[in-house]
């Protein structure tokens, strides 16, 4: 990073257009991290009225682009791809920041932007199809981080629990491109079960059959990261479906009610403190 | 060159979707097939070459991780290929999406009557199918034949190389458009007409409106615009404007009221005005915080200082009664547009559903068009994709089983949205047209799409004409849409917006010139989806995710630009003026020039014989019950009844957490898997308030008495939000009628005089309720007809009409979301209390049902006593005082102890003896009756004190305890009487029945 950027706050461009829907929380939950986070139409990047160049975090964030018609995320690569994929590819060689929020790791992978092996941020090797359960899934999950992953976004989190909402997340990719991975440390999140051992494709821990239980993967360098559950849907503690039983308990217990940040709000801190050096 | 491109799954891949209809051919037939793969199939007609179809393969449409593709028909292992396609103008949303890519990566533009066509191949294994049973999958699972067409392979039949063949469904309309005069030379004439063209004028309308076109005055004038008789436009647009859909007829009519018991006589005018508009504005003048109510799209509310919300709610019966997917998407995809167009736009924050279908296992003589079960199957699909590919999150919702619905099915769809107090310092909620304004039209393009609603339903099918008349909504057209138009209202660019619903141009431009007092529209300016569509067509096609904005001519280039960014097409089409005329024309020729006041003269009102008939006068009385030995058995079946049963596998396919605002989820719990009473948003991310909002039915009510079962639902769906802790001087109420036909006719309606009554007193409930709870209605809907004629074993057709039905919505403040409660018991050694009395009122009741019976004792409200509980329980929310609440609703006291015990993961140990009740004697009742306005709440045993202090003025008693034994334990009236059972029990039999669907 340029001493410049270093003293600027952390600017951050969340897309918008074209069916994405997560662009206002995602927005949000950057702000809370304390990032400058602003929403961007895809087109505007397209027409060069915003550049890339402005800002130091990109994030594809949730929704259904192109309506998930011909494969969730594929018709948003194809367009990003043949009009701005030479500034996208340069912003991760800048050493910035890149997430991908269910519909944007669909994005993601379809880019060839993970796994990005060898730096090469163009193949196609894993994908995400639909979920085993043959139906669009809303439940929260329980998931494991390694601790051994270079990704930047999960610094110090060991277990977290995230919503997930998705028709197709199932992850694959051949055995050789998973080993890769595992070997790699390029596996960031799996699902989990209550307890904190790995799913083992235990429905609905696993809620849609993902391969190893793969629910988030980094490139190489931990700067890009794709995850299908919504760390921005937890941008409060009110969000977490136990929260009338954690505040009963608390209360009790005589204990105050503690606000501080959400796990989810943790994941976008690592984030904004990473790029303000 | 026409290409069909074919793409699958590499075969090493599971199917999701193959085993989906295995699973599904298997439920439905029990027929066994071993797998099915599915092909995609995209018909290619854009005039490619070889090279570019070759390009668009490898780079748009296979993965080259999880699918292989060809030109060529893939080889696959099968005993039977279905393939099911589109018919001609249906709305195919991924063909489009497919259009836009190819446009983008081959950088050329679409010309007229190319496209793209999406179709399905599916390959059978298995389970030794004969033709007629691969047929019907086809037909009833796959397909539906107003808006598919399907074809079956067997493997003689294929031919590996031709494979589907190459199917266009292209519209091919070869029509000059043309303006029609129609002749009003007479009443009968024109009445013929209207007839002969499906216009259903009202037959007491004629004369108006002949008088008014034969005015020298208005002939005249006509004169010099080059008209004379009325042309067919002009007729369609006074069909709409005066139809019961727009215009409300029915609630607006003249009821002659007889109570058969009494005597007496009533006339009951206008329910609207009486029972909805006088209540609704004599409350909003105590209560500030209602904004806007009774005259736009949707309702307004004060959500807080910077924030209005805004509701409304729709039905979406005959459309999804004949295509449940279709019918059930553009439902709700329909709503949204309502709040969007309210004021000057609001963002959608969430979506609610309501669903009242036939039992899902009816195997009865009768047969509808489509099962109950396919039906209920679309209808959940329809709405599940049309809310979550809009971004809005659906939380909640409710289902309601009962024979009725065969005859047509209801289909409820709310919808809340939120707009900013003021956009550049005007008030939001605010809106207005003025001449010279331009009128635009944005979103989609327009055919033949819902013209005349079911009637071209029994218009035959040719190869190439559009089956427009069933609509599938687009979410994503709908969804750029939405965010232009904020976008655009933020800039201040808005004068006025509204939705192109029911009625299309013709209703939105009609009803936005009253305020300008004037327009002229050039039609030929319209975008089309093909040619050869009649101007009166063109004005009053319905087709979807439209909306009509009026702009200063001076943000015109501003508002295109923005448009364009969004990729969404808005066209100007006319503008607004003073003339006082709807001026219309077509490539420079008027073909409509109406007076806009002549809708507000003086048509005839609609008049009803309304006769009530008290149950005991009908027969009904309460059935001679004594009390279930085996108690334990009775609660566990309770449990497992339709309507009350778990339906987890609807809440969990709609996306309750997207915009990151949840705070109370449809479902709730340990184990996060019994329904909430309410749900709770915070729509605002930054604000310390939430919204609160639930819905309410119990049509069975119906059988005994319309008023009481609109007071009950009423004050189901009050309770439900006070129960998680809204605040009740912040409830706003939506009403949504669905009723037969209330015309008597003593031929094809013979009880239409009782469901007059019937409607008559559901009204005054609603007007007698809602001002002693002051709640203002928000919003509202009726549609009426809700009849059916299905076809019985001998080809006999039987009537069947609906329970008269009520759903009522509640919206309600929650003015600091973190102190809301949920209704799973929390902790052990907590105490029970029951707040409000328990009456002996199994009438109409699960309990009855389930033994047979309808019974007379209906439950009965009591709002004064009710809404002063309400007050003190939100007191004690607001104190932190209570660790669970929830409301007794449907199934009575005995299946919602288990509700709380199953929620908490904990047992609880009742006393029967303890719970307040107005002399009951029998168990049964106490535990089944559904008497209104109680709770079961959990209260820390050290504020018992504090809690029971505020409880003064309302009944309530201690009934016992939760206990660590994780079971229900209730202590019957009679001595040794005790239910036991394990929680898990309980929640095995209440899970049980959709478990699989899961």
């Amino acid at each position: 990073m340029s001493d410049k950027a270093k003293q600027e706050p952390v600017r951050v461009l969340v897309l918008t257009g074209f069916g994405l829907n997560c662009d206002v929380e995602t927005a949000y939950a950057f702000q809370l991290a304390g990032a400058l986070s602003e929403r961007v139409h895809m087109n505007a990047l397209i027409s060069r009225e915003v550049s890339l160049n402005d800002y130091h975090i990109l994030v594809f964030d949730g929704g259904f682009s192109w309506g998930d018609d011909h494969g969730a995320g594929v018709l948003a690569a194809v367009r990003l791809k043949y009009n701005i994929g030479e500034a996208l590819r340069r912003f991760i060689d800048d050493g910035k920041l890149v997430l991908g929020i269910c519909n944007g790791f669909q994005v993601l992978v379809n880019l060839g932007f993970l796994p990005g092996f060898d730096g090469n941020y163009e193949k196609r090797l894993v994908a995400l199809t639909c979920n085993d359960c043959g139906n669009f899934r809303d439940d929260w999950v329980n998931l494991l981080a390694n601790p051994e992953s270079p990704c930047i976004f999960t610094r110090g989190i060991g277990q977290l629990d995230l919503p997930v909402r998705h028709g197709e997340g199932k992850f694959y990719a051949s055995p050789e491109t998973i080993q890769r991975l595992v070997n790699e440390k390029q596996v960031v999140l799996q699902y989990a079960t209550p307890d904190g051992a790995v799913a083992q494709g235990k429905f609905p821990y696993n809620p849609n059959g993902s391969v190893l239980d793969i629910a988030g993967i980094c490139d190489p360098t931990g700067r890009v990261f794709g995850l299908m559950p919504h760390p921005e849907a937890y941008n409060h503690w009110t969000n977490h479906p136990d929260w009338t039983r954690t505040r009963v308990s608390m209360m009790r217990k005589g204990k105050p009610i503690i606000e501080e940040d959400t796990i989810g709000t943790k994941i976008f801190k690592n984030a904004v403190s990473y790029m303000s050096g | 060159m026409t290409a069909r491109l074919e793409i699958m799954l590499k075969p090493e891949l599971f199917d999701a979707e193959g085993a989906g209809l295995c699973r599904k051919a298997n439920d439905y037939f029990g027929l066994r097939l071993s797998s099915v793969r599915t092909v995609h199939i995209l018909t290619i007609d854009m005039g490619l070459s070889p090279e570019q179809h070759e390009a668009i393969r490898r780079e748009i449409f296979t993965n080259p991780v999880t699918q292989i593709s060809s030109y060529d028909p893939l080889d696959v292992d099968f005993d039977w290929i279905l393939w099911v396609g589109y018919r001609p103008g249906v709305r195919d949303n991924p063909g489009s999406t497919a259009v836009e890519a190819i446009q983008d990566f081959l950088r050329i533009n679409i010309e007229k009557g190319q496209g793209v066509y999406t179709s399905k191949r599916y390959c059978l294994k298995g389970g030794g199918l004969c033709f007629d049973e691969a047929d019907k999958v086809a037909r009833e699972l796959l397909a539906n034949d107003t808006i598919q067409q399907w074809k079956v392979f067997s493997p003689d039949a294929w031919n590996p190389q031709e494979g589907t063949g190459i199917i266009v469904p292209k519209v091919k309309l070869d029509h000059v458009p043309r303006v029609t005069a129609i002749a009003i030379d007479s009443d009968d004439v024109l009445m013929q007409i209207s007839n002969e063209r499906n216009l259903a004028l009202n037959p007491n309308d004629i004369p108006t409106i002949r008088a008014y076109f034969l005015r020298k005055d208005v002939l005249d004038e006509r004169l010099k615009v080059g008209l004379a008789e009325p042309t067919d436009v002009e007729l369609e647009y006074i069909s709409q404007a005066r139809s019961d859909h727009c215009n409300h007829n029915t609630f607006r009519g003249l009821f002659r009221y007889h109570d058969l018991e009494t005597g007496e006589y009533e006339a009951v005018n206008d329910l609207f005005a009486s029972c909805i508009q006088a209540p609704t504005l004599a409350i909003k003048e105590k209560k500030p915080w209602v904004v806007s109510v009774l005259w736009d799209n949707a309702g307004v509310g004060r959500f807080n200082e910077e924030y209005h919300y805004v509701i409304t709610g729709e039905t979406h019966n005959s459309p999804s009664n004949m295509e449940a997917y279709g019918g059930a998407i553009t439902g709700i995809v329909g709503v949204y547009r309502d709040p969007m167009g309210t004021g000057k736009g609001s963002k959608l924050v969430a979506g609610m559903y309501g669903y009242c279908v036939g039992p899902r296992d009816y195997r009865g003589p009768l047969k509808p068009r489509l099962h109950p079960k396919r039906l209920l199957d679309g209808v959940i699909e329809g709405v599940r994709d049309g809310g979550n590919k809009s971004g809005i999150p659906t939380p909640y919702g409710q289902v309601w089983f009962d024979k009725s619905y065969l005859g047509k099915c209801l289909v409820f769809v709310t919808a809340i949205g939120l707009m900013p107090a003021r956009i550049h310092g005007s008030p939001c909620e605010e809106k207005t047209t003025a001449p010279g304004q331009l009128i635009v039209m944005c979103g989609g393009r327009v055919g033949k799409d819902g013209i005349h609603g079911v009637t071209a339903a029994s218009e035959g099918f040719s190869s190439q004409t559009p089956a427009g008349h069933v609509q599938i909504g687009d979410p994503y057209t709908q969804k750029k849409m939405h965010d232009f138009l904020l976008e655009a209202r933020d800039e201040g660019l808005i004068a006025f917006l509204t939705d192109n619903g029911g009625g299309g141009l013709s209703s939105s431009i009609g009803e936005s010139a009253r305020f300008s007092n004037g327009c002229i529209v050039e039609l030929d300016k319209v975008p089309l989806k093909y040619d050869g569509l009649d101007q009166w067509e063109i004005w009053i096609s319905e087709s979807q995710e439209r909306m009509t904005v009026a702009i200063e001519p001076e943000h015109e280039a501003r508002f295109m630009a923005l448009s364009e960014k969004h990729a969404v097409e808005s066209t100007v089409i006319g503008r607004y003026t003073d003339s006082g005329k709807l001026h219309i024309t077509y490539k420079g020729k008027t073909c409509a020039f109406v007076d806009l006041d002549l809708l507000a003269s003086e048509f005839p009102q609609w008049t009803f014989e309304a006769q009530w008939t008290p149950p005991k006068l009908r027969g009904l009385c309460e059935p001679v019950l004594g009390e279930p030995a085996d108690q334990a058995n009775m609660l566990l079946s309770m449990l497992a009844r339709a309507n009350i049963c778990s339906k987890e596998w609807i809440a969990r396919q709609y996306d309750h957490e997207v915009q990151g605002t949840s705070v109370i989820k449809p479902l709730v719990g340990k184990n996060r898997d019994v329904n909430s009473d309410a749900i709770v948003i915070r729509p605002v991310l930054e604000a310390p308030q939430g919204l609160a909002a639930a819905q309410a039915l119990l049509p069975t009510y119906s059988y005994i008495d319309t008023y009481d079962m609109a007071a009950c639902t009423i004050d189901e769906a009050v309770r439900r939000v006070v129960a998680v802790g809204a605040d009740p001087e912040r409830i706003g109420g939506v009403d949504n009628f669905c009723w037969p036909s209330v015309q008597y006719d003593p031929r094809e309606n013979p009880d239409g005089k009782y469901k007059a009554a019937q409607l008559v007193r559901a009204n005054w409930a609603l007007r007698d309720i809602c001002l002693a709870y002051e709640i203002p209605l928000l919003s509202g809907k009726d549609s009426m007809y809700v009849d059916g004629h299905l076809k019985g074993p001998y080809g006999e057709t039987h009537k069947v009409s609906a329970l008269p039905t009520l759903q009522f919505a509640c919206t309600a403040i929650v003015e600091d979301f973190t102190k809301c409660v949920t209704m799973d018991a929390k902790v052990v050694g907590d105490l029970v209390y029951m707040l409000g009395e328990t009456k002996d009122e199994l009438g109409a009741s699960e309990y009855y049902e389930h033994l047979g019976h309808v019974g007379l004792h209906v439950p009965k409200l009591a709002p004064g006593t009710a809404m002063t509980s309400y007050r003190a329980l939100n007191r004690a929310i607001a104190q932190d005082l209570v660790a669970s609440c929830h409301g007794v609703y449907r199934g009575g006291l005995g299946v919602h102890l288990a509700m709380v015990a199953m929620a908490g993961g904990l047992g609880l140990t009742v006393d029967l003896a303890k719970v307040p009740s107005n002399n009951i004697q029998k168990s049964d009742t106490l535990l089944y009756s559904e008497t209104p306005g109680r709770f079961i709440i959990t209260v820390n045993p050290g504020d018992r004190h504090a809690f029971e202090s505020i409880m003064a003025d309302v009944v309530f008693a201690c009934v016992g305890a939760v206990n660590k034994d994780e079971a229900l334990v209730i202590e019957g009236l009679r001595a040794g009487e005790t239910i036991r059972l394990p929680v898990a029990q309980l929640k095995a039999a209440w899970q049980g029945p959709f478990k699989e669907l899961l």
